[in-house]
């Protein structure tokens, strides 16, 4: 079996168009020099968008444009983070059907009513016809959380201060809430942009920097909100897990959406208080997770640690988990 | 250059088929009753799930459950979005109903946010005209705490005919913002010009501008093409379909401008679709000038030229 590293990785934070492809080929230039590698190299293309972030079926396809599809080529798409379809492009090469690929998200967040569009990920027949909005969604979640005593408004608080050491606690406190208990600080901005991950079969690593898969996995909770304790992320739990367990792990990139998420993802992961975390800035759609993954891959090749974790999550109540391992040694 | 943009609306009504647990859940709605399903462990589940989740068996046992409940948690929004249940400040929240196990999402008529809290009862505002949806439930309404425990029907879960379909509209409203090339593509239409730009790497010229998609390149140097060119392959429409602006039979075509690499769609009109042929020449039928905008709508449709047809070679690359 192949082993499979991530050797390259670049983002961009703005969308022009509502498509995104003139984003897309200035993110493939800079994470192919950066692996070492031309565009005819690449095996396989795997990207992760959606067309209701754009408003127009099959936007995916205009992507294309910018991999320069003439002689053909292997692609594919996921209608999700495209750290799922990083996973997808890891097991083309676990399978020994590609030994490179390039993996790409992308999505302009900003185009359309973000808030409603969102709605339309929930369940058809029982929640999405009442379009609640994620942020309020977000916000049952926390105060399910402050209610059973795991965490308080002071330590999301102090969450987004870590995030922006600009902002003192106290501050953050006294700010209007935008959906009680949630104030603005502990929504991750919603932003544009795009992101690609180069990932490599050992044969194909050579000499190049290289954080080592040793693990993934990705898990999903029932989907109705009532079906699951709230205030548990057994998915991420049972992600991690997958992923070979998170011993040794000395930096983490979590995906959370809402500063609470962060707090309740470290309970599901067991992370100890000395694992650092690679804060969490905005949130653009489709490539976050994706970048998660790209951060923690530049913990390990930049020498930082020896070992990282990346999270990724779809859903405004972590319902949808991926966790990936990387470390410096095949 | 600034680049262009334009509000976009899209919208569709999902037709939605509901199977035997949720066109029951929805039946009771409908009828003013709400079923939650019993699994194998016993639990109510409201809404109803359509597997059990231990025994993955199939959910047949429907009970009613009270239109009253309890709030597990809950916000408030200040600014009602377009489609939710309520278009002045409410409160969502996560409310487990009598005699059932698990909490479902719904609004709360409450006012302010003073009147919610964790704990509060709330009971169901029913829709005036029901007709076997989720929003048959209108929201819920803070219960009046003399009112004493919800009345619990405690029914078998029987109802009336089965609702087999659920209609769930989606209206989703977006600005639609283009790239610096075709924002040039569109403003020279606005002028009666076409635009293009060609590929640094294989000098190809797109029409309408795009990222060169056989380089993966941006195309970068303008190139004005002819309002003119030839039909590289064409199908004629027989089908009649919503918001059709045309009668059938008429013909869409592929029309190669000179000038260009790459062939546009179009209407080919002022012919007999029968005389529609490869290689025929056309030239573009532009509306009246004081209508034009920044749109390829300026260009009505496109007719024969009257020259002789272009040969298969000249088009051949193209096809």
């Amino acid at each position: 079996m192949n082993d499979v590293a991530v050797i390259g990785f670049a983002s961009s934070d703005v969308s022009v168009t509502t498509s995104g492809v003139e984003t897309l080929v200035p993110v493939f230039e800079a994470a192919l020099a950066q692996a070492g590698l031309e565009r005819r190299d690449v095996d396989f293309w795997c990207s992760g968008s959606s067309d209701y972030l754009a408003g127009r079926a099959f936007s995916f396809v205009n992507a294309v444009d910018a991999i320069g599809a003439v002689p053909p080529i292997a692609e594919s798409h996921v209608e999700m983070d495209a750290a799922w379809a990083l996973y997808e492009a890891y097991i083309k090469i676990l399978a020994g059907e590609a030994s490179t690929a390039l993996v790409y998200g992308f999505g302009k967040g900003t185009a359309g009513e973000l808030a409603r569009v969102l709605a339309l990920q929930l369940d058809p027949y029982t929640v999405a016809p009442l379009w609640p909005d994620a942020i309020s969604v977000g916000a049952l979640q926390a105060r399910l959380g402050i209610d059973a005593g795991l965490f308080s408004e002071r330590d999301m608080a102090a969450v987004a201060a870590a995030r922006d050491d600009a902002s003192s606690v106290e501050t953050l406190l006294d700010r209007p809430y935008v959906a009680m208990p949630l104030r603005e600080h502990d929504v991750a901005r919603v932003a544009d942009g795009a992101s690609a991950v180069v990932l490599a079969a050992a044969d194909r690593v050579g000499g190049r920097r290289a954080a080592w898969i040793s693990g993934i996995g990705h898990r999903v909770d029932p989907q109705g909100f009532g079906e699951r304790d709230l205030t548990a992320v057994p998915s991420a739990t049972a992600a991690a897990a997958d992923a070979g367990g998170l011993d040794g792990v000395q930096v983490t990139a979590l995906h959370a959406p809402f500063t609470h998420q962060e707090l309740l993802l470290r309970r599901a992961l067991g992370l100890p208080d000395e694992v650092r975390n690679v804060a969490f800035g905005s949130n653009p759609m489709f490539s976050a997770g994706l970048s998660r993954i790209g951060a923690a891959a530049e913990e390990v090749m930049s020498g930082r640690a020896s070992a990282a974790a990346a999270h990724a999550t779809a859903g405004p109540l972590l319902q949808q988990n991926l966790v990936c391992v990387l470390r410096s040694e095949s | 250059m600034d680049t262009l943009s334009a509000p976009l609306t899209i919208a569709f009504d999902y037709t939605r088929s509901l199977g035997p647990v949720l066109g029951r859940f929805m039946a009771g709605l409908r009828d003013g009753r709400v079923l939650g399903g019993r699994t194998s462990d016993g639990r109510v589940h409201v809404p109803p799930l359509e597997y059990d989740p231990d025994t993955h068996e199939p959910v047949t046992e429907l009970v009613e459950v009270s239109p009253a409940g309890t709030v597990l948690s809950w916000t408030w929004t200040d600014r009602p979005l377009e489609g939710q249940p309520l278009d002045r400040p409410f409160g969502w929240a996560l409310i487990r109903l009598d005699g059932a196990d698990t909490p479902l999402l719904h609004a709360v008529d409450a006012g302010t946010p003073d009147a919610m809290s964790t704990g509060m009862r709330v009971r169901i505002r029913w829709a005036a005209a029901p007709v076997g949806h989720i929003r048959d439930i209108e929201c819920f309404e803070p219960q009046d705490p003399e009112a004493g425990a919800g009345v619990c029907g405690g029914g078998d879960g029987s109802a009336g005919a089965v609702v087999e379909i659920m209609t769930t509209p989606v209206r989703l409203h977006y600005r639609h913002s283009t790239s610096v090339e075709e924002s040039g593509y569109l403003r020279g239409l606005a002028e009666g010009r076409i635009v293009g730009r060609r590929c640094p790497a294989c000098r190809k010229v797109y029409v309408p501008p795009r990222v060169c998609p056989a380089c993966g390149v941006a195309t970068d140097e303008e190139v004005e093409v002819a309002d003119r060119g030839t039909v590289t392959t064409f199908c004629v429409v027989n089908v009649p379909f919503a918001g059709q602006r045309l009668t059938p039979p008429y013909v869409v075509a592929q029309v190669l401008l000179d000038g260009a690499d790459i062939p546009i769609p179009h209407l080919i009109l002022g012919v007999p679709a029968a005389d529609v042929r490869m290689g025929l020449r056309v030239a573009a039928v532009w509306r009246d000038r004081a209508d034009w905008s920044t749109t390829p709508e300026n260009i009505d449709h496109f007719e024969p030229s009257g020259e002789a047809d272009a040969p298969y070679e000249t088009f051949a690359e193209h096809l």
